[in-house]
């Protein structure tokens, strides 16, 4: 397909225009819902044009001025505990996963491939067949509505870790004999020459692990009971009452856009560096 | 400086009864100075031997000394060596100054000292003008001298080199042996040299470990190795084309071999079952009804200075080399083969072993 023919040119970008209108649409609505009164909203047809009401809305839900029948909790203060939560788990998980991987592939200790088989099967555990334990665990040790309660149990990796090792394999082993030679033990290896050649992974998985810890939102469901601690998208939730009361849709929709911001920024700037951690490795 | 040690080196890889030996006992002397060329087939084990200096691989059996000390249990890094690999092994996020400088750095050594040190031995290798460069950024050719430039800036006891021509095309490599020779005489570093190449054995070596199945065929100067080899091995591995191998029974100045009767032109240093050894350019051809043993042309190749003639006598394959001057015979002529006895090699027929 390298044909460069002008009726194909053009089939081929209304058919992209066409799946970009469908994705962008209900983000569009959701834009257009956030700049108008909660009764302009609610009126049959929907507004399809931006209002004038961006700044109230917005400055309502940052500050929690939102007056609706579900919560009233800050939205400014939501989006810091995500990107808190959201940091903290994307870093976590590239530290232990590093450090995991680095054991498993440059150390010989007893029962490795047991350890390395036992993450492995984990990958196919999801967290919500482990959720009442860990929450019992959690609520155990007092971490309910804590920022560690959010974050430790999501940190453990067994995708990360497979990955990092998968790379690792890659690594020749000469350059850990030229390291061994040159007299680097295996700390100053593994920061010296594994951590820099790993950076383009890094950068990939940090896009994936922050948008991960970003959109969690089970688990914070549960570990989470007091408004200050609830990251944004669990806010969201509780800003929807149920049923037919006054839900303030306006606001919940302003909420709902900034919460999308911070991942779209990740994405945008780490796009680079994302693609090249997937496809090639600096060897 | 320092002289090596290998004292009845064994290398076993597994244990109990089913441990799989790859090195069979390996002694020998390196003086200090010395260029030693470590040379033998595929999977002969000569490549662990090296490692086994290096402390990359450990010792299974007998001791391995560096200038005088043993270095069974002492780290790579604490042995005073410095190795090349065969791929380079550059570390590939760092310039070529950090790659030259990284062992210095974690060494210690005050950072003005390790400028002067890459800075001497980038000059010798010429690569001054790439030292901000990343190892990517360079040809084969200049990414090999890198690696030689890490080695050099350590000023180790002892240089190993594990094939390191091999990744380079055939200009490059004959350009980069005679630089290693350079290197060597300028540095005197004690040198051991692994390669299966024979050309790059005969050529570098002050003397050669010839090596098969993990143990040693000879230990001796590339002279001694070419015209006294020790076995029957070493004999058809050093020298191309190789030397003509014929089975027989020797008696007196006769020798039996395939139903043929050969006439030396001396007498057998014994009698009984013997190889007999003759190198392909020792042997010269005249036109039948002269006294020597007949030879059956087969093929011919023209190489240029020189012209091969295969042909059989009785039913061994043998091999001429004939100057390119001389007429050649015609394939299916039968010719006559004569030689001088000092030519002749005897290796006995059951251990393979020189007589």
């Amino acid at each position: 397909m390298v044909e460069r023919r002008a009726t194909m040119g053009l089939l081929a970008h209304a058919v992209m225009i066409l799946g970009m209108l469908i994705v962008a649409f209900p983000l569009y609505l959701a834009f257009v819902a956030s700049t108008h009164t909660s009764q302009e909203i609610v009126q049959l047809p929907m507004p399809l044009l931006p209002g004038s009401h961006f700044w109230d809305n917005y400055s309502a839900a940052l500050t929690g001025h939102g007056g609706g029948a579900g919560s009233n909790a800050p939205v400014g203060r939501m989006m810091w505990v995500s990107l808190v939560t959201a940091l903290v788990i994307a870093f976590g998980k590239i530290a232990v996963s590093l450090l995991s991987a680095f054991a498993l592939v440059y150390f010989r200790f007893p029962l490795r491939s047991f350890f390395f088989w036992a993450i492995f099967v984990t990958l196919m555990l999801p967290v919500e067949v482990r959720i009442l334990p860990t929450y019992k665990v959690v609520s155990d040790l007092g971490l309910l509505n804590s920022y560690a309660g959010l974050t430790i149990p999501l940190i453990a990796s067994a995708t990360a870790t497979f990955l990092f090792r998968q790379f690792f394999l890659t690594v020749p082993e000469e350059l850990v004999e030229a390291a061994r030679i040159d007299g680097a033990g295996p700390m100053r290896f593994f920061w010296d020459i594994l951590l820099p050649l790993s950076k383009t992974s890094i950068a990939a998985l940090f896009v994936i692990q922050f948008i991960y810890g970003w959109n969690q939102y089970l688990w914070p469901l549960l570990a989470t009971t007091s408004e200050d601690m609830y990251p944004v998208v669990v806010g969201i939730k509780r800003m929807i009452a149920g049923g037919d009361s006054g839900n303030e849709w306006n606001i919940v929709m302003a909420t709902a856009i900034m919460a999308m911001i911070p991942p779209a920024i990740v994405v945008i700037f780490m796009q680079r560096w994302f693609v090249k951690g997937l496809v090639d490795t600096e060897k | 400086m320092a002289s090596i040690t290998l004292k009845d080196v064994v290398k076993r890889y597994g244990t109990g009864p089913k441990a799989n030996q790859v090195i069979h006992g390996v002694s020998a002397e390196i003086a200090d100075h010395e260029f030693i060329v470590i040379v033998g087939p595929s999977g002969c084990g000569k490549s662990t031997l090296l490692r086994m200096v290096a402390g990359l691989e450990e010792i299974s059996g007998g001791t391995i000394s560096i200038g005088g000390r043993v270095v069974n249990d002492i780290e790579p890094s604490e042995r005073d060596i410095a190795m090349v690999f065969q791929n380079y092994a550059l570390y590939p996020h760092m310039s070529v100054f950090d790659n030259m400088a990284y062992g210095l750095k974690i060494a210690k050594v005050p950072l003005d000292e390790i400028k002067t040190r890459v800075d001497k031995a980038a000059k010798i290798l010429e690569l001054g003008p790439f030292l901000l460069r990343k190892p990517r950024e360079l040809s084969g050719g200049q990414r090999q001298r890198v690696a030689m430039g890490r080695a050099i800036v350590r000023q180790p006891q002892v240089f190993l080199f594990d094939e390191p021509l091999s990744n380079l095309d055939a200009k490059l490599r004959a350009q980069t042996r005679l630089e290693i020779q350079k290197l060597h005489t300028e540095l005197g570093v004690t040198s051991l040299f692994v390669t299966h190449d024979q050309v790059e054995a005969m050529t570098l070596a002050q003397r050669m470990l010839v090596m098969n199945a993990g143990r040693m065929e000879q230990i001796g100067t590339p002279d001694e190795v070419y015209h006294r080899p020790a076995s029957t091995f070493v004999a058809s591995f050093i020298g191309s084309p190789p030397m003509n191998l014929i089975t027989g029974q020797a008696d007196g100045a006769r020798f039996v071999a395939a139903g043929q009767t050969l006439t030396l032109p001396a007498a057998a240093p014994r009698a009984g079952g013997m190889i007999l050894g003759l190198r392909p350019e020792h042997a010269e051809l005249s036109q039948t009804g002269a006294a020597g043993w007949p030879l059956k042309v087969e093929a011919l190749e023209m190489l240029g200075a020189e012209r091969l003639v295969y042909g059989r006598v009785g039913e061994t394959l043998f091999t001429v080399r004939l100057d390119a001057t001389l007429t050649p015979p015609k394939v299916g002529d039968l010719v006559t083969l004569t030689t001088t006895p000092e030519h002749l090699h005897w290796f006995d027929a059951a251990t393979t072993k020189r007589i």
